[in-house]
């Protein structure tokens, strides 16, 4: 049995991958991906904790793989607007790289 | 072999990840996300998460993948498919760093009392979403409308507004 501790460092990993991407791409498409990664390492932690912790301190049985499903379910909402978004200013400015889309920028 | 498993999935989770924010190629980005996600689901199998495997087998490896690709399909242009980070990439760097040490530190200091593994029931799952987190259920469906109605809204074409 692997150890609760191993897959938050798997965790952690890819949540840190997920933030290199945000910062360092370009492409907007590319920023949702990696804020897809950032989510996952999120779910990873939720579902290893229910599992390791069930019925420990104040846990309910089933409480992070239900968080994991509406964390999911978020997921799905902020990947269709988030496209839809990414497709209007595709076809205002003919661009998706973030560095030029700074209308608001202060 | 339960170890045998998380290294190889610990492996393709992480080394997906790197592609993803790593390769030049943005449809092979996505290519990448796809075997970091699909991994994922192999370690929540390893966790005894079986319906929340199938669940991430069926949305990301299914849904998501698919309507990021037409994304990056619609919005071809003449820097796909090279594309470039930003200048601010060495922080970017120095920032994830930093947080994975951070969080390291945190996980592996913290004692942890760990109950053994055991397989849960499905029924016990959908019990537990439809008494104790049926609110919060219904709140997630409107928030699913919600975001769809926006999207189709937001997509839409200018010839049809006016």
């Amino acid at each position: 049995m692997v150890p609760l501790a191993y897959f938050q460092l798997v965790s952690a990993g890819l949540f840190a991958i997920g933030l290199y991407g945000v910062l360092a791409r370009r492409s907007a498409v590319l920023i949702v991906m990696s804020i897809e990664l950032m989510l996952n390492a999120v779910n990873i932690n939720l579902i290893a904790a229910s599992s390791h912790l069930e019925g420990l301190a104040n846990f309910a049985q089933f409480d992070g793989q239900i968080i994991a499903i509406f964390v999911i379910t978020v997921a799905a909402a902020e990947v269709g607007l988030g496209l839809a978004i990414i497709l209007r200013i595709h076809r205002n400015r003919s661009t998706v790289n973030v560095d030029e889309i700074d209308l608001m920028k202060w | 072999m339960s170890w045998f498993l998380f290294i190889l999935l610990s492996f393709l989770t992480l080394g997906g990840g790197l592609g993803v924010v790593l390769t030049r190629n943005v449809v092979h980005a996505a290519l990448f996300l796809l075997v970091s996600l699909v991994a994922v689901a192999g370690l929540y199998l390893i966790l005894l998460a079986e319906f929340l495997a199938l669940v991430q087998v069926l949305i990301y490896g299914g849904a998501i993948i698919i309507v990021l690709l037409f994304a990056i399909m619609l919005t071809r242009s003449a820097d796909y498919p090279r594309i470039s980070d930003n200048r601010q990439w060495p922080l970017a760097g120095i920032a994830a760093l930093g947080l994975l040490g951070v969080l390291s530190a945190a996980f592996l200091t913290r004692p942890v009392e760990e109950t053994q593994l055991h397989s849960p029931a499905f029924a016990g799952l959908g019990n537990s979403l439809f008494t104790r987190w049926a609110i919060p259920f219904e709140v997630a469906s409107l928030v699913l409308l919600v975001a769809l109605i926006g999207a189709i809204i937001i997509a839409r074409s200018n010839e049809e507004e006016r």
